[in-house]
């Protein structure tokens, strides 16, 4: 298994030179796009922190005059 | 190509501010902020004399006692303390000048449109440079955000980075493409509606709420969609239209059109903002050649809404000719046509093409793709994925239906420009949304303008020379010389002349406003 995906990178290295893109596209960061449900729990819980404190009085009260 | 910001504005805490006065702060306290420019003495007068907001891309003009009043924007507001009295607003001290109106030295404009602040980025060549300079207005706006917060005696003002609130209004964030003049204008209309149709699966910002007024109960893709109610129209701010045909081109009329696109929705995702500037510049090259696909909905405006309600990508939509077809359908139609475009004229070869092309073609793809296999695999990419993914995560943790005001406030929050209050800048400090451009370029951006449009030349004008650059426009800069009684103008009608190669000689000779002037006027800059 191990050696058949060395072969398999080795074998696309020719293709990845020739279409390299110069856009640079950082992969996500997959370490926190795999955690378990707890890191989705953390981040709501740090979003309940700052979102604002009355809901429905906030949203009601945010009115705008028309633009373009 | 540039961008065009309307921020929403709100003084939250109950007192009601009037609007345009508050936009005004906004401007206001970035112009106190930047210390260079205040000091010079305040604010570059913006230069009204090429303005036509009425001209008409078909051939026409409005007349002006036919337009309606917001369509006239090149009449100077001027705001005086009786007007806001008179609609119930607060004055604030009488005695410092309101100030409604800058240009920036990165070569932006930050004024009050309407009554909303708006940054209009300095025009640009690609799609990063586009993500870069708009994320730039974020920044700007952050500052007079900070800068108020830190003023005694005024309110607390914060700025949202959408296009509705929810309760029947929108305000808008457009994009503005240079074309030759030469393009029929009919060719546009055909080439780009199905393209305008589609590509908020790819650039929507997501949100909650159906209908103008936001009292349908549900999730859309799209801020704006459901604030468009015609296929072709002169307006921006009443019967909204798909295409819009204002035709000011703000360089030389006879070369050039400026495709005033009013349809997207204001991006903070860098992916989304970067195909939506990116594709639709490709589909603008593809229709000047005759290489566009071919094909017409049969209902252009009704389904540019079913799109945008149906997240869930399942449903296909009628084309004049009787077929149906997805919104992921029509954009590999037009992916497609792309790729065999860009090949034919070179633009991806890995030597010789520009390189821009090949990347944002293959981006394009990625995101096609991963929207047909699964669209929530896209919420580190696109913007209306991502707040729909936590959206939904908030939803599955404290079961709330879809009016839920818990998650009206996510989807306003989602845009606070503050990185401690907005959530999208949560999600990003978390590493949960790609970056396309550094942090600090974006830093950059905000005090240096693009190196390869006038717009750097604007930009050096106003550091170099801003006490005495009296007015300013997108085509010209307005000096006024200290030994003579008279202004000069410079006119900036070619917008890839006024170049980093062009002129930073000039700037850097470093030898006074008049010597410049002379120099530029004689050279062949």
């Amino acid at each position: 298994m191990a050696s058949q995906e060395q072969k398999n990178v080795s074998s696309r290295t020719e293709e990845e030179h020739v279409d390299e893109a110069p856009l640079p596209t950082p992969a996500p960061d997959s370490g926190a796009a795999q955690a378990a449900t707890s890191g989705v729990d953390d981040l709501l819980d740090e979003i309940d922190g700052v979102l604002e404190s009355n809901a429905e009085e906030f949203v009601r009260g945010f009115v705008q005059k028309g633009g373009q | 190509m540039g961008a065009e910001t309307e921020y929403g504005i709100h003084a939250p805490g109950g007192s009601s501010f009037n609007a345009t006065w508050l936009s005004t702060q906004v401007v206001h306290a970035y112009s106190q902020e930047t210390k260079q420019r205040a000091a010079a003495g305040g604010e570059t007068r913006w230069d009204y004399t090429d303005e036509d907001p009425l001209a008409d891309a078909r051939g026409w003009s409005m007349p002006r006692n036919v337009a309606h009043p917001s369509q006239l924007t090149d009449n100077e507001s001027e705001l005086t303390a009786a007007q806001i009295a008179l609609e119930g607003g607060e004055t604030g001290d009488p005695s410092i000048p309101l100030m409604m109106n800058m240009v920036l030295g990165n070569g932006a404009r930050l004024y009050v449109d309407h009554a909303h602040p708006e940054y209009s980025s300095p025009e640009v060549t690609n799609p990063l440079d586009a993500v870069r300079w708009d994320a730039a207005g974020d920044l700007v706006a952050l500052a007079a955000v900070r800068r108020i917060a830190a003023t005694p005696g005024l309110p607390e003002i914060n700025l949202y980075k959408n296009n509705t609130d929810n309760k029947s209004v929108s305000y808008g964030s457009h994009e503005n493409y240079l074309m030759p003049r030469h393009v029929p204008f009919k060719n546009i209309v055909s080439g780009l509606t199905p393209f305008f149709v589609t590509r908020a699966i790819m650039c929507g910002a997501g949100r909650v709420g159906l209908g103008q007024d936001g009292s349908g109960m549900g999730f859309q893709i799209s801020q704006r969609a459901d604030f468009f109610e015609a296929e072709v129209g002169l307006e921006t701010t009443i019967r909204r239209p798909i295409i819009n045909t204002r035709d000011e081109p703000h360089a030389v009329a006879e070369k050039y059109r400026r495709l005033h696109v009013i349809i997207g929705d204001a991006n903070l995702s860098q992916v989304s903002n970067y195909l939506k500037f990116g594709t639709t510049a490709l589909v603008l090259d593809m229709i000047e050649h005759g290489n566009a696909p071919e094909l017409e909905f049969a209902d252009p405006v009704s389904t540019l809404r079913e799109i945008s309600h149906d997240w869930q990508l399942q449903q296909t939509h009628l084309l004049r000719n009787g077929t149906r077809v997805s919104a992921l359908d029509v954009q590999w139609l037009y992916l497609n046509a792309a790729t065999a475009h860009a090949a034919a004229n070179g633009s991806t070869d890995p030597t010789t093409g520009d390189s821009h092309t090949a990347a944002l073609l293959a981006k394009w793809e990625e995101v096609l793709t991963a929207l047909g296999n699964d669209p929530m695999s896209l919420a580190s990419q696109l913007e209306w994925v991502a707040k729909l993914n936590l959206l939904q995560q908030y939803r599955a943790r404290d079961k709330m239906a879809w009016n839920d005001p818990r998650l009206g406030l996510i989807d306003l929050q989602w845009s606070d420009v503050r990185p401690e209050k907005g959530l999208y800048y949560k999600l990003l400090q978390h590493g949960r949304m790609q970056r396309l451009v550094t942090d600090e370029s974006i830093a950059a951006a905000v005090l240096a303008p693009p190196t390869d449009t006038r717009a750097y030349f604007r930009g050096r004008c106003i550091q170099e020379f801003g006490a005495h650059v009296v007015g300013a426009s997108w085509d010209s800069v307005i000096f006024e010389l200290p030994q003579l009684r008279r202004l000069q103008r410079v006119s900036t009608k070619e917008p890839l002349r006024g170049t980093h190669a062009l002129t930073a000689g000039l700037f850097d000779a470093n030898t006074g406003l008049a010597d410049f002037l002379a120099q530029l006027l004689s050279g062949p800059h």
